[in-house]
Formats: structure tokens, C-alpha cells, sequence
């Protein structure tokens, strides 16, 4: 391949995720105007959202084309600690209400 | 192990090959780029408990804004391809071709950053500010980081070509500064629906 080719050719390549990335988005813009309940939108949008990350973290980041052991290592860790913080941001709602000890 | 070889590679390179089998740099940029998620995630987790527990939340975006996020998000992740292709053309040692993108990627995020201005100020001249309430205080401290992510990551770009184009870089640099402004577009993936898109006045 020359160099001068080179970067038309990525970018010709990453096309169809950046086409995906944008339908995403706008499908994501579509649903935030159905009256769906707050609690409801929250979660579908961020699984929308965790796709299209998934997509540039794969693609656009070069993740997929890395060792496997750099996945291994980095986004289950990630994950893992995303989790816990649910643990206890769950939690520490309650004292915007003002009841530490409420149940 | 020779002398002559611990010079030359150190004592870790001659030991052991990495296995990830990525340069040093590249990892210190994903371990950087993981904490920094971990931040984010802070954020948008709190954000997100806050959001849904709290009734009569202030829901300030109109099509205006609506729009205005739109052109954010396209010109984002358009930047990301952009800087694909920098970081690609610089692997092939084409200095002009580089430049071209990455210059092309600073004016997409100046870009970005102007609207995102522009759409603080017009929440500004409506009451909302940082001490004008929980939506208030979260949006301006999530959007205000990921502001701050884009203009360093503009400003690293500037410095990073313009050491690479007079050869005190390498292309591997090229290449952890690409992955940190995908990071930054990645990010702005949940910040948009989480923070935009559920808080459209209907």
C-alpha cells in the first residue's frame, strides 16, 4: 500500500462504523422524543449508548485488532468497578431526602 | 544478559516480552484512559440516581438545543474519523497528509467546543447556572469536564503535530493522542443521551 493511499483507505474502512455510530445517535434522538417514563428512557438510551461505545472502543480505538489479554485486563476491571459504584451511589440518594437511616 | 543489551533495551526488555505486545506509552495511555472512565462514570452514575429521584426536574432543552447537540455529536465523531486517518497516514510517514487530518481534527473540536459554549451561554441568559440547582450543578460540572477533555485534547494535538512534523515525535505518538480523542468521543456518547436527551421539554 503507498503512503499516500493509506489514510483513504481507513478511513473508506471505519466508514460503515461511523455511519452506524450516527444512526445510533439519532435513533437515540428519536426515542427522547416518545413519552416514554424517565426511569425507562434512562435505560434504554443507555444501552444504546453502551453499543455505540462498545463500537468506537472496538474500531475506532483498534481494541479488537489489540492481544486479547489488553481486553482481558482493561474492560472486565472497568466494568467491575462501574458495578460497584452501584452499590453505593444507590445508597447515597437517600440523603437528598434527608433520611440517612430510612430503609 | 550482556551489558551491551541492558543498555540498549533495559533490563524488562530483555527479560520479558510485553504481553500486550503494545509500546509502554500506549498502555500508560489506556491505564490513563480507564481511571478517566472511572471519573466519568462517578459523575454520570451520580447524575443518573439524581436525575431519577428527584420529581419536577428541570427539563431546559427545546429543539433549539436539540439541535444544537446534534451538530455537536456529528462533528465529534466526524473529528474521530478524521483522526484515524492521521494517526493511519502518520504509521505510513506521510508528514503533509498528517498534518491535513490532524489539523482538520483541531478545527472539528474547536468546533465542538464553540457550540458547546454557545449552549452554556444561552442556558446562562435563561437563570441556569452552576448554583442554580441540582440539574444546574450536574450538568455544567459533567459537560464542563468533557469541555475540558476537548480543549486539552485540542491543545495536545497542536503540540504533538508540531513536534511530530519536526521529527521530535514519533508516529506512536500520533497514535496515543488519537486514542485519548477517541476517548473523548466516546465519552460524549452517554453524556448526549443522559444529560441532553433526557432533559427535552416536551
Amino acid at each position: 500500500m503507498s503512503a499516500a493511499s493509506s489514510s483513504g483507505n481507513v478511513i473508506r474502512k471505519y466508514l460503515p462504523v461511523y455511519f452506524v455510530l450516527l444512526a445510533i445517535f439519532f435513533l437515540e434522538v428519536f426515542l427522547s422524543f416518545q413519552h416514554f417514563a424517565t426511569g425507562t428512557l434512562v435505560v434504554i438510551l443507555l444501552l444504546l449508548a453502551i453499543s455505540s461505545a462498545s463500537l468506537g472502543l472496538m474500531y475506532f480505538m483498534h481494541l479488537a485488532e489489540e492481544r486479547r489479554a489488553l481486553f482481558l485486563t482493561l474492560i472486565p476491571v472497568t466494568i467491575f468497578v462501574l458495578l460497584m459504584m452501584n452499590m453505593f451511589w444507590s445508597d447515597s440518594v437517600r440523603l437528598l431526602h434527608m433520611r440517612p437511616g430510612a430503609q | 544478559m550482556s551489558e551491551t543489551e541492558i543498555a540498549a533495551h533495559g533490563h524488562g526488555a530483555v527479560m520479558e516480552e510485553s504481553p500486550y505486545a503494545i509500546p509502554s506509552r500506549k498502555l500508560t495511555m489506556w491505564m490513563f484512559l480507564i481511571s478517566d472512565a472511572i471519573t466519568f462514570g462517578a459523575c454520570l452514575f451520580s447524575y443518573g440516581y439524581i436525575r431519577v429521584s428527584t420529581a419536577n426536574w428541570v427539563r431546559p432543552f427545546e429543539s433549539g438545543s436539540v439541535i444544537n447537540v446534534i451538530a455537536m455529536t456529528v462533528i465529534l465523531i466526524t473529528s474521530s474519523l478524521t483522526m484515524l486517518g492521521a494517526v493511519d497516514a502518520a504509521k505510513a510517514s506521510d508528514k503533509a497528509k498528517t498534518m491535513r487530518f490532524m489539523y482538520s481534527t483541531m478545527v472539528l473540536g474547536t468546533l465542538f467546543a464553540a457550540l458547546h459554549l454557545r449552549e452554556w451561554f444561552l442556558l446562562f441568559e435563561r437563570g441556569i447556572t452552576l448554583s442554580s440547582g441540582l440539574f444546574g450543578q450536574a450538568f455544567f460540572v459533567i459537560t464542563g469536564l468533557h469541555l475540558l477533555h476537548v480543549i486539552s485534547g485540542v491543545i495536545a494535538l497542536l503540540v504533538v503535530e508540531m513536534w511530530y512534523s519536526s521529527g521530535r515525535l514519533t508516529p506512536g505518538h500520533d497514535e496515543s493522542t488519537g486514542l485519548y480523542w477517541h476517548f473523548v468521543d466516546l465519552v460524549w456518547m452517554f453524556v448526549v443521551p443522559l444529560v441532553y436527551l433526557t432533559n427535552i421539554a416536551h
